[in-house]
């Protein structure tokens, strides 16, 4: 984009500028300037940073328009003018009819999308009556053990209006088949029920580690639902490919991204290999990254995001269709960077992290509560965090534009040197033999425990600062937050209500459907349909997932996923 | 110290996040511990089981779920059933004061909260047994 003359005067005019500034440089400077990934940034960035001598194709190529491949700068058009991001906050807990009781608040306030946590117990594959259940149930989330609950938490609410966003990965197809038997009972047809599921499974065995069946078994799951929703619920989001608990577990900004990246790409891989058209199902994936504390590599993450999945779904999987080139993300602000220390300093945190988000292009928002290192967020709290997203979105003005920040010499090298990181990651990926050799021989778990181990000896040598924890702190400091606690008795009604339903429900089809799940995990068949028959006659998720885990058996961590080296 | 300190770290109930834990481990590590980290998905009967067999001198639990005024109480349990209450519970995670209190009064010795440094744990956990070995 530049003439040789030009970047030649500006190279001269560099080295002079860089001699008088060493001088300040000696006197004053930290000894390393870095991100929060341990990243080495430059003072300065200009035309010299960014690889553009000569080279007309550099905006076109790395940059482009909105809406336009290779989608730099955003998915869409028009961005924040025509639809601002949607405002999607993260709710649930107790009982399926306490959870129903918020939702239906938060229609009331005028949502129109609902997003729903489920307990541990839930997310595990047991129901609430199980050993391993206790102490657990209603604590994370809400509870379900069978269609029953879910008839409950969705009882006044009409699938056809809402879209619903369900975090579940291991028994995600559980929840769905619960769900749609719902929208079957409220006479709504599937081609009207719209929504997201998260049933990124890879992520549990990367970060999160709430896993059930082993990797390929688990595949198989997500392959059979894709095919069925592709087939039967074509609004559906099948899955959410999530960066966000890599990045929590202790991962940097690009491990995130190439961890994520890599796992998106395997599920296209399985999906091709059991015969799908990649652009039937493309078009339903989306993603989810963290919005952590460094303002400007954050940016960069998601621009680097959006060009890589392009040219990827274009150059390598043949994708046709420009929908299946389309990076579409939500995110979440980092709640690993929130400090129970002076919690009141995680609303500026969350506000920052939350404008990166917006300035990286994202389609969807939740904005942690600053309680959430202390227990569950209070409802005070949620709606601090709702407000600061309003506030970016009504008063910043940075809405008003697309993309605001391209151009600058620093976020275009960011984005750059970003890419080319994920490219070497994916290619020590591929040379270790790929994603599920790399999660069986616990190479991104090892990554991330490094990483982890390498911040918080940065916070405890003091080379990172960290407001109210490591500088600033305040010894006599009195936590003021109200803390909000999930009764006892949850626990109670939940196992008695479980109890209720086995036995009322139909011995015979229960039975008829539960060996029918048997046959088709050991053989062949859509077990996602096998699954729906299951939840329409009350087999509880505890059941079905039983079946699974006597035909597949349960995942074990290997040894070497356990420590950081 | 003469005798090196043997601590085992371990996940109890459902709950699968290790990020705190797996610092913990290579914290006590690089300070000279020997460490036995169980893993995810531990029951109560489960941890008491590998810290007697291992003959440690501490268990160490993270619990984030919230089932720690469950899960500690039940560990606490099974250490007096096995006769093994000579061992040190202590534990770290998202426990708010009042739990941490009443889990203290119970019998767990340390409850480390979000923000505490790995060095003092490490210095809290030199004394405990050195005072515990007197």
């Amino acid at each position: 984009m530049f003439t040789k003359s030009f970047m030649d005067n500006l190279n001269a005019r560099l080295i002079n500028w860089n001699k008088t500034a060493e001088k300040t440089r000696q006197r004053k400077s930290k000894p390393r300037f870095f991100t929060v990934s341990g990243v080495d940034i430059d003072e300065l960035y200009t035309p010299a940073s960014i690889n553009t001598e000569g080279n007309d194709d550099y905006y076109f190529d790395k940059i482009g328009l909105p809406g336009e491949y290779p989608y730099t700068r955003g998915v869409h058009h028009t961005m924040y003018r025509t639809r601002l991001w949607t405002m999607r906050q993260f709710a649930g807990m107790g009982t399926p009819k306490q959870t129903n009781e918020r939702f239906k608040y938060l229609l009331k306030s005028g949502g129109t999308g609902l997003s729903t946590a489920f307990d541990l117990p839930t997310l595990m594959g047991y129901d609430s009556d199980h050993s391993r259940s206790l102490g657990e149930v209603g604590k994370c989330g809400v509870a379900v053990d069978s269609l029953a609950d879910m008839e409950i938490l969705f009882d006044g609410i009409d699938l056809s209006k809402v879209s619903t966003s369900m975090t579940i990965n291991s028994s995600a197809s559980m929840a769905l088949a619960m769900y749609l038997c719902v929208a079957e009972k409220q006479g709504v047809p599937f081609d009207q029920v719209r929504g997201t599921l998260q049933n990124d499974i890879l992520k549990e065995y990367i970060a999160q580690k709430e896993f059930i069946f082993p990797p390929r078994p688990s595949l198989r799951l997500i392959t059979d639902m894709m095919e069925y929703c592709t087939k039967h619920v074509p609004q559906w989001n099948t899955i959410s490919i999530s960066g966000y608990h890599i990045r929590e577990a202790g991962a940097t900004a690009v491990q995130e991204l190439a961890f994520t990246l890599a796992d998106g790409f395997q599920y296209v891989e399985s999906a091709i290999e059991a015969g799908q058209d990649v652009d039937e199902f493309a078009p339903r994936l989306s993603y989810f990254f963290n919005a952590h504390s460094d303002f400007f590599e954050e940016i960069a993450k998601y621009r680097a995001a959006r060009r890589i999945y392009a040219r990827y779904m274009k150059e390598k999987y043949g994708a046709k269709k420009e929908r299946s080139w389309l990076m579409r993300f939500h995110t979440q602000t980092a709640g690993c960077s929130l400090t129970a220390q002076q919690p009141e300093n995680n609303i500026v945190r969350v506000a920052l992290q939350a404008l990166s988000g917006v300035l990286g292009g994202t389609q969807s928002l939740h904005t942690n509560s600053m309680d959430e290192t202390l227990a569950l967020p209070s409802e005070k709290a949620a709606k601090i965090a709702l407000r600061t997203q309003q506030v970016i979105a009504h008063e910043s003005g940075v809405v008003n534009t697309i993309d605001p920040l391209a151009g600058s010499y620093f976020v275009e090298a960011l984005t750059d040197k970003m890419e080319a990181e994920v490219e070497a990651y994916f290619e020590e990926i591929e040379r270790r033999g790929g994603v599920l050799q790399c999660i069986e021989e616990g190479f991104f778990q090892r990554e991330l425990a490094k990483s982890a181990y390498r911040y918080q000896r940065e916070i405890e040598t003091k080379e990172r600062t960290i407001v109210g924890v490591n500088d600033y702190v305040e010894d006599d400091e009195e936590i003021e937050i109200p803390i909000l606690y999930i009764d006892k008795q949850v626990e109670t009604d939940q196992v008695a209500f479980v109890k209720k339903i086995r036995a009322e429900r139909d011995g015979t089809a229960v039975k008829e459907t539960l060996d029918n799940l048997r046959r088709v995990a050991r053989g062949e068949g859509n077990t996602f349909e096998a699954i729906l028959d299951c939840s329409r006659v009350y087999v509880t998720l505890g059941e079905m997932c039983d079946v699974l885990r006597e035909e597949w058996g349960e995942y074990v961590e290997p040894a070497s996923a356990m420590m950081a080296s | 110290m003469s005798e090196k300190i043997r601590v085992l770290l371990a996940k109890p109930g459902l709950d699968g996040h290790d990020r705190g834990i797996k610092v913990i481990a290579a914290a006590f590590r690089d300070a000279g511990m020997e460490v036995i980290y169980t893993g995810l998905r531990q029951t109560p009967r489960m941890i008491v089981d590998a810290a007697v067999q291992e003959d440690v001198d501490a268990v160490g639990v993270s619990i984030l779920s919230g089932a720690h005024m469950t899960l500690f109480p039940a560990i606490l349990d099974e250490m007096k059933a096995r006769d093994a209450s000579d061992i040190l519970l202590f534990g770290g995670g998202i426990i708010p004061d009042s739990d941490k209190q009443e889990l203290e009064k119970m019998g767990v010795a340390r409850i480390f909260t979000p923000g505490a440094p790995t060095e003092e744990a490490i210095k809290w956990l030199r004394k405990a047994i050195e005072e515990k070995r007197k």
